[in-house]
């Protein structure tokens, strides 16, 4: 095993060296080391550990712990490797095993308390069937009999990992692993090429932005390159603010080096010399694993002064973000960068022309620069034969809310949803009905059963009133009441509204505040003029929502009406129900819940009656009690106190 | 005002505002939250207003200006964690730590934080303490976790 010394460049020693030369192509004489780094082989057993932040809440902290105080215990020489998530999240705390000569097993819900099992099976060869998920396949190495392949997995058979490939196979906090697997070959490769010809490259290959704009990133980038300054900058967009996002996350914690390589090649585009990432603080363990890929390419001279000897300069700096979702807009976070509020402003001039410090910056998300190295390594047509025509390359899609097999997704652009929520995702939990799903966070939409067919790509979506955003996919069940969705995206949108512009700032509190009363019990009204207002903000919601989206500055006001606009148009008889029959179908919005108390089954023991907040419950001791319905706040406390189930709820 | 805003602000020497946002996360970090005499300090460091650094603090959610108790909970509250029932999870939580969202409980011992989103939507919901996870709660499970901090605290 190669040694772990990363202290300054020319203090690597040998065997690293030739390494380092092995991203110019010189493979002369490595391949046994290579292969140790890659695992193609071991030479004792090897045990992977995903411990990403959802990993960790599954409780692989203590499944760790416990392997070692198992290998301690039984004098076991192994390797026992923290790696980042696979994406499994239905099944974590995952592990992977490798013995020796054979092939990699992972298993699922790996807890503290089935360590034993699993560690016994892989040692006498007897692996409890139960306990796993499949062998990766490869063939240089002998597999299971009767063992499934983790490939043929309904979760990863329709899968193409290029962004995911390494996340949860390499030792994150390594760079001679990612080396050996092929890392820092693309970014040598543009070193040597004209910058014009990179962003051409990178233009050809047809990949976008995967923030949720979808620009082309080769014109963004020829627009900074073209554009005259004594100082560029490149920017990577590592906020991943979207509740229901986690793609970025998992890639920095899981492969952080792809980052930093895609930020390099993008850097040297555009002559950039300096680049930061703005990284939410929200997560702790990207940000540590992110400043160590930082500190091993500095001591490989794959960072700062005169790289590889090319005589281009490159320096990484990360910026914690502070907690603000508008920072996710390129102006907002180029404001936070330089210490200001992070408040949008008008474009043009775009970052391209006049961004950080009023110099030409680019501002790319993360997934659009794990993507870099492989259209660099593998040419741009490669690329634009996966997807769409005017889709290319994969997209990982983040699947959770109320679906079987929840996790990370990376498939081809022009999927089905139908795919990736019933074939990968299992379908949804409980066998209850699909009702939706919410694509693209608060800036999205909604997509109903009727277009569950869609195969998507960046226009597709815009079709059915929905955008890519950033991937997260939110499925809903038929206990989700969309109205109450809706409100919970406009209650994130008005906080997070920057309070710049007037439409947004304004907009999104009334609207609001419509939703609100339209799934308010009546008796919170206690004046005519509330339940004027009422009426008013049902006919009015739809031209408000419009004037928003038409007058907003920045893009989180333009879409910040979406998920009521979406809403609308697909669950409209829920709105109605809302509305004329005070009912919610899903039985979500508890302030629209009836009680009752059934006559027969209540058996007057007066509970019910002392507990009631409002004193809307009447009755004698042993006499069946009844609930004065104009009193009533649907608060719901009588069903909890209830010893007898006497409290019906319609 | 503490040493440590001190020590926090010797690592930036000669800074300029866009050290600003590190400078008050690093205090944050130390401190637990921004007091006012941390922010002046600040002021005086940068040679900015302590009206200007108050304005950027208070855009940020990340940033408090109360000291968090001794167990400090993010509650994320997500899409993936609402449709899971993250509502009644943070309701629970305040009954069981006898304080709101964005406050701290009267003994000190709790503090209440809603976050956007933790990033582990797989296992919504998802509530933080003291940097530990748990996932998949529902009332019963705060009500079992908040007893065992408070379990240890009185052991």
């Amino acid at each position: 095993m190669i040694a772990k010394d990363t202290k300054c460049r020319h203090g690597l020693d040998k065997v690293n060296d030739k390494l380092l030369a092995t991203i110019n192509g010189d493979n002369a004489g490595l391949a046994d080391e290579i292969a140790a780094l890659t695992r193609k082989k071991v030479t004792k057993p090897t045990i992977l550990v995903g411990t990403g932040t959802c990993g960790l809440a599954a409780g692989a902290g203590a499944t760790l712990t416990k392997i070692n105080s198992y290998l301690e215990g039984k004098k076991i020489d192994a390797d026992v490797i923290e790696v980042g998530c696979v994406g499994l999240c239905a099944v974590e705390p995952t592990i992977e095993v490798q013995m020796p000569g054979k092939t990699r097993v992972t298993f699922q819900k790996a807890t503290a308390d089935t360590v034993e099992a699993i560690m016994d099976g892989c040692m006498s060869g007897n692996i409890p069937a139960e306990t796993v998920f499949g062998q990766v396949r490869d063939d240089s190495q002998e597999s299971y009999a009767g063992m499934p392949y983790v490939d043929e997995h309904p979760f990863m058979a329709m899968q193409q990992r290029l962004v995911l490939a390494n996340c949860g196979s390499i030792d994150p906090t390594r760079i001679d692993e990612y080396i050996a697997g092929g890392g820092y070959q693309a970014f040598a490769k543009v070193l040597k090429m004209e910058r014009a010809d990179v962003c051409e490259e990178v233009l050809k290959s047809g990949l976008r932005g995967r923030g949720g704009g979808g620009f082309p990133t080769g014109q963004k980038w020829k627009f900074a390159l073209n554009a005259e300054a004594s100082q560029k900058y490149m920017v990577c967009n590592a906020d991943e603010g979207d509740p229901g996002a986690f793609m970025d996350r998992a890639v920095i914690e899981g492969d952080p080096h792809k980052l930093l390589e895609g930020m390099a090649i993008g850097a040297y585009a555009i002559g950039a010399t300096k680049a930061y990432c703005y990284l939410r603080a929200e997560y702790p363990l990207a940000i540590e694993r992110f400043e160590e890929a930082i500190k091993q390419a500095h001591a490989w001279g794959l960072l700062g002064k005169n790289i590889m000897g090319t005589g281009f300069d490159l320096e990484i700096v990360i910026k914690k973000g502070a907690g603000a979702f508008v920072c996710g807009e390129e102006t907002a976070l180029i404001h936070s960068i330089e210490g200001k509020r992070g408040m949008p402003r008008p474009r043009p001039p775009f970052p391209a022309i006049s961004g950080l410090f009023g110099k030409p910056t680019v501002v790319n998300n993360v997934e659009t620069f794990a993507n870099l190295a492989n259209i660099i390594n593998k040419g741009a047509n490669w690329f634009a034969s996966i997807g769409t025509d005017n889709s290319k390359g994969t997209k990982v899609f983040a699947l959770s809310g109320k679906i079987n097999r929840t996790g990370l997704v990376e498939v081809p652009m022009g999927t089905a949803l139908r795919d990736i929520i019933f074939n990968i995702g299992g379908g949804i939990q409980n066998d209850r009905q699909f009702k939706g799903v919410q694509i693209g966070g608060p800036s999205g939409g909604c997509i109903p059963t009727q277009h569950l067919d869609i195969e998507i790509d960046y226009e597709s979506l815009k079709t059915v009133g929905a955008m890519m955003g950033s991937g997260g996919l939110v499925v809903m069940d038929e206990d989700t009441c969309m109205v109450d969705v809706a409100k919970f995206f406009m209650d994130f949108i008005q906080r997070e509204s920057c309070g710049k512009c007037i439409p947004c700032r304004e907009g999104t509190r009334r609207m609001l505040e419509i939703l609100e009363r339209i799934t308010h019990n009546r008796g919170s009204e206690s004046t005519d003029e509330e339940t004027l207002a009422r009426f008013k903000g049902i006919m009015y919601i739809e031209r408000l929502a419009e004037v928003i989206k038409d007058t907003s500055l920045c893009g989180l006001g333009q879409t910040a009406p979406n998920p009521i606009l979406s809403t609308l148009r697909w669950f409209r008889d829920e709105y109605e129900a809302h509305i004329y029959d005070r009912k919610c179908p899903a039985g979500a919005c508890k302030s629209l819940l009836t009680y009752e108390i059934s006559a027969e089954e209540c058996k007057g023991c007066t509970i019910c009656a002392k507990k009631c907040p409002v004193g809307a419950i009447e009755g004698s001791v042993k006499e069946p009690h009844v609930i004065n319905m104009d009193k009533c706040i649907a608060c719901g406390t009588c069903i909890d106190v209830c010893k007898f189930n006497a409290v019906k709820v319609g | 005002m503490s040493t440590q805003v001190n020590e926090v602000l010797k690592q930036y020497p000669n800074a300029g505002r866009d050290s600003l946002i590190p400078i008050l996360q690093d205090i944050q970090e130390l401190d637990g939250y921004l007091s006012r005499e941390a922010v002046i300090a600040v002021g005086e460091h940068l040679n900015l207003p302590a009206s200007k650094i108050f304005g950027v603090a208070t855009f940020y959610n990340q940033f408090t200006f109360e000291a968090q108790g001794k167990f400090h909970i993010q509650v994320c509250r997500g899409t993936a964690c609402h449709v899971k029932g993250s509502l009644s999870v943070l309701e629970a939580l305040e009954k069981e730590c006898g304080c709101g969202a964005g406050k701290t409980s009267a003994d000190g011992l709790f503090s209440i934080e809603v976050v956007a989103c933790i990033g582990a939507c797989g296992l919504a919901p998802v509530i933080s303490i003291n940097g530990e996870f748990y996932a998949a709660m529902d009332s019963t499970k705060v009500k079992e976790v908040i007893a065992g901090y408070r379990g240890k605290e009185s052991a």
